[in-house]
């Protein structure tokens, strides 16, 4: 009976397909379901804010220059890894990133936690030319972010493609998209108060690259630096609970 | 090559090509203002060329039904051809990038240049470029053999071989211009996604029809491991690759998975297609040609359909080995790490059936520097397994992942395995495609076999020395409890090994290029040969058993 | 949907289990199914055969 049914798989090619689909799939269907129900097991976290415009500008300019290739974003849960670098990385810290930029490979330091811990101006020059502030750096200079006016007339549509795929923008974030990252880099235009109104009082207002009255891909690039690992505040929470 | 398609075939080609070519002016004129313009130039002028190809052949008289009784082989040597480009161009920037880490200024300050931008242009290259070419073009010569039937029509091998290098090309410019969703090996944007699965579902078609049309009771192996490629790889796509596009006049994506899901999502493909695309599509290649090299079968086939069931039903458990110590739940971290270790079983039957076959042969892998790459392609395949399960375990894992061991590793199995039997299948088939007794220079196969093993263990050992020092560096303590070492301390401590593996990448290719140039001048005598009035058309010349192995090659 | 987390990790613990013991037992027999040999036997001869031309 075994053997006449195989034979009857193997003569029609079809049956063959479908031996290899139902073999393949259904093995990595069984470990993936589990993944759809996962937001039951990844932690809370109420004050968890989304990008502003301007830093989820500045991400797609990470990920357009391939920056995930030589620096991860996550921590983790290794004792050498949390002194290094903080507090390991929680699922809940990446939840509104589409997609996520854990990265596979270290050739520069992690970057999980880098948001407030250099200068603006520290990493605009270290933008410009890595190697004027750390001579041994191997990173390749971007200083045409410095010279490239940043996009901002679609910022709208960018926000709206988020919140299609889950991320929680509202109406007036994405009506307001351009307005916002123009008014996070000038926090003296009129348009910076609706930045810290929509994303709240904590939000980084400053002249990211220096020069106030130009809205650059440095700008971008330095918000969303600024804000790594600065979303929430869990994990630091998590630490300090358990450090007791 | 025009020539050889009926006048239906004529025009449906012509009519393709159009749609092609209007499509891309739709694209052009709707992301004028957006990267996505530069792409639809490009893909109109694919089409155009295309369709001015086949008109400037138009009224060339059709094939005749003898055709019929023959293999449609066209479309194979096409392939080869492109396979070896792709190989030096993907080779090219994998020295270029592994030059950078040495010497970061070479990018001249500009954007294009950057390593970011051209690392997966490498990566594409290599293992799209090269190795998808060279999968398709071997699995219709395999699958024609195999099932002894002719491929179905002669137009949907062409739609595939092109439409997949007007993929590839998409996807290497729009990284150079900035166009990437950022998902390691699954970088291009949702329109090149949408057109790979068109032409995956013709390759799909052309395998299922030909199967259907076999004159062989029984479908060789090799064809099943082709086929698991084929299936497996074009479900991963589709799974990974579901994004929303911020508007159908912008290149731009997002992700429909984010943070831990899109994470295991990314692994799950990114391992399955180490899995499917450059293990099984290559194990395919391994099991024809190396058998039909030696001139002696395979070793055990039984124990090759048990590899089979098993690489397919495991990999698939596999990939979440690469988020140990993450945020991914543990249960999930050990279920990758257990079917990650299980998984070298079915490996090593391979690689052991395949080093099997050559016991009793081992004078002709000797002599035969073409036998040769397939015999250290399965020694690679064994040493990367071993390494991969190994890695896979969260212990070793903890040291290793992060580091360059990782990329050691990768190029062990990209260099030492999928490459060496590339090469080795190549070498077998192009004689066997121009109908020569043998390729143009066998003492140049053997200065490539040189190059390419000497180039693989430099690599190999640099980044394994390199990998291993970094991982102990960033987890080593002083007496006082402090990290000894800061990052930058581990960074100046890779130098050398930075320029020790440009220096191995160099090699190998050269390697290609000595390679590029024996295949070059092996059609070119192949041409003479014909012009000087063998009068064979193209039929091809009978290799069996024995004419397989040339004395001194 | 009512389905939980919980219940698809038990699910997936237990009956993924079952199914790989019975698939490996599956691809064993039909491997070593005695009636077989012969048919494996001349898969892997005929791809030594001439192969010059499709078959009739």
């Amino acid at each position: 009976m075994r053997e006449f049914f195989h034979r009857k798989l193997e003569r029609s090619a079809i049956g063959f397909v479908l031996a290899i689909i139902g073999v393949s799939a259904i093995g990595g269907f069984v470990e993936i379901a589990p993944l759809f129900t996962i937001d039951e097991t990844v932690e809370k976290a109420p004050d968890m804010r989304v990008y502003t415009p301007l830093e989820l500008a500045g991400r797609n300019i990470y990920i357009r220059e391939g920056c995930y290739a030589c620096h991860s974003q996550m921590i983790r849960t290794l004792r050498d890894e949390v002194e290094r670098y903080g507090p390991y990385s929680l699922a809940v810290e990446s939840k509104y990133d589409h997609p996520m930029l854990w990265g596979s490979k270290r050739t520069g330091p992690d970057i999980a936690r880098l948001g407030g811990k250099y200068s603006d101006a520290w990493h605009v020059a270290h933008l410009i030319n890595p190697r004027d502030v750390v001579p041994q750096s191997v990173m390749p200079k971007y200083g045409w972010l410095m010279r490239t006016e940043l996009r901002t007339s679609d910022l709208g549509k960018h926000l709206a493609a988020q919140r299609a795929v889950g991320v929680p923008y509202t109406d007036a974030m994405i009506a307001n998209a351009s307005a916002d990252a123009y008014g996070q880099a000038s926090p003296d235009s009129p348009y910076a108060g609706g930045v810290s109104e929509r994303y709240g009082a904590a939000t980084n207002l400053r002249a990211f690259d220096g020069e106030p009255n130009r809205l650059t891909e440095m700008d971008a690039m330095v918000a969303y630096l600024q804000v790594l690992g600065r979303l929430t505040d869990a994990a630091h929470r998590q630490t300090a609970a358990s450090g007791d | 090559m025009v020539a050889a398609l009926t006048l239906a075939e004529r025009q449906s080609a012509i009519a393709i090509s159009a749609l092609v070519a209007m499509c891309g002016l739709a694209m052009a004129i709707a992301g004028s203002d957006d990267l996505l313009g530069a792409h639809g130039v490009i893909v109109l002028i694919f089409g155009l060329g295309c369709s001015a190809l086949v008109m400037s052949r138009y009224f060339a008289p059709e094939p005749s039904e003898e055709r019929l009784t023959r293999y449609y082989d066209d479309p194979i040597r096409v392939g080869i051809i492109l396979s070896l480009g792709w190989a030096v161009v993907g080779m090219f920037f994998g020295v270029w990038v592994a030059a950078l880490l040495a010497w970061p200024d070479l990018t001249f300050d500009a954007p294009w240049a950057s390593f970011g931008r051209l690392r997966p242009v490498h990566t594409s290259g290599v293992i799209f470029g090269f190795g998808g070419n060279a999968l398709i073009a071997t699995s219709f010569h395999v699958l024609q053999r195999t099932t002894r039937a002719r491929l179905p029509d002669q137009l949907s091998p062409w739609f595939v071989l092109l439409g997949y290098n007007l993929f590839c090309a998409v996807a290497a410019s729009g990284y150079l211009m900035g166009v990437t969703q950022s998902k390691e090996y699954a970088e291009p944007e949702w329109y090149a996604d949408i057109w790979l699965v068109v032409v995956w579902v013709v390759y799909f078609l052309i395998y299922l029809r030909t199967l259907q049309r076999r004159k062989e009771p029984h479908i060789y192996v090799a064809n099943w491991y082709y086929m698991a490629f084929i299936l497996v790889v074009a479900v991963l796509h589709i799974v990974n690759n579901l994004a929303v596009p911020i508007s159908f006049g912008q290149a731009k994506s997002y992700s429909l998975f984010s943070g831990v899901q899109d994470a295991m999502t990314q692994w799950w493909y990114g391992h399955n297609a180490v899995a499917f695309f450059l293990t099984a599509g290559f194990l395919g290649m391994m099991y024809y040609y190396l058998p039909k090299r030696a001139g002696r079968p395979i070793f055990s086939y039984r124990l090759s359909i048990i590899s089979f069931w098993g690489i397919t039903f495991m990999y698939m458990w596999a990939g979440s080995h690469h988020l140990h110590y993450t945020a991914l739940p543990q249960w999930v971290q050990t279920l990758g790490m257990t079917f990650s270790v299980v998984l070298l079983v079915p490996s090593w039957a391979s690689a052991g059936n395949a080093l099997a076959t050559l016991n009793g042969a081992w004078d002709k892998v000797r002599d035969d520097a073409t036998l040769r790459f397939m015999m250290v392609a399965a020694v690679f395949y064994g040493i990367s397994t071993f390494e991969g399960s190994f890695m896979a375990i969260r212990a070793v894992n903890s040291l290793s992942h992060y580091t360059d061991w990782t990329v050691g590793h990768v190029h062990a199995g990209a260099l030492g395995w999928v490459a060496m039997i590339t090469f080795g299948s190549l070498y077998a088939l192009v004689p066997w495609m121009w109908n020569v007794e043998r390729m143009y220079s066998p003492r140049l196969i053997e200065v490539h076999f040189w190059l390419a093993l000497a180039g693989t263990i430099i690599y190999v050992f640099a980044m394994w020395n390199s990998g291993i020092i970094q991982g102990l560096m960033w987890r080593t303590y002083n007496d006082s409890g402090t990290l000894a070492y800061s990052f930058l301390d581990s960074l100046v401590a890779m130098h050398p090994y930075y320029i020790a593996r440009t220096v191995g990448g160099l090699l190998f290719l050269l390697g290609a290029l000595v390679a590029c140039y024996n295949v070059w001048m092996t059609i070119r005598s192949a041409h003479a040969r014909l012009a000087a009035g063998a009068g064979e058309g193209d039929r091809p010349v009978p290799h069996g058993a024995g004419a397989a192995l040339q004395p001194g090659e | 949907m009512d389905l939980d987390h919980q219940t698809l990790v038990g699910f997936a613990k237990s009956w993924g289990l079952f199914y790989l013991i019975a698939l490996a037992i599956g691809v064993l027999v039909y491997a070593l199914w005695p009636s077989n040999r012969a048919r494996f036997d001349r898969a892997k001869n005929s791809i030594l055969d001439k192969d010059d031309r499709p078959g009739d």
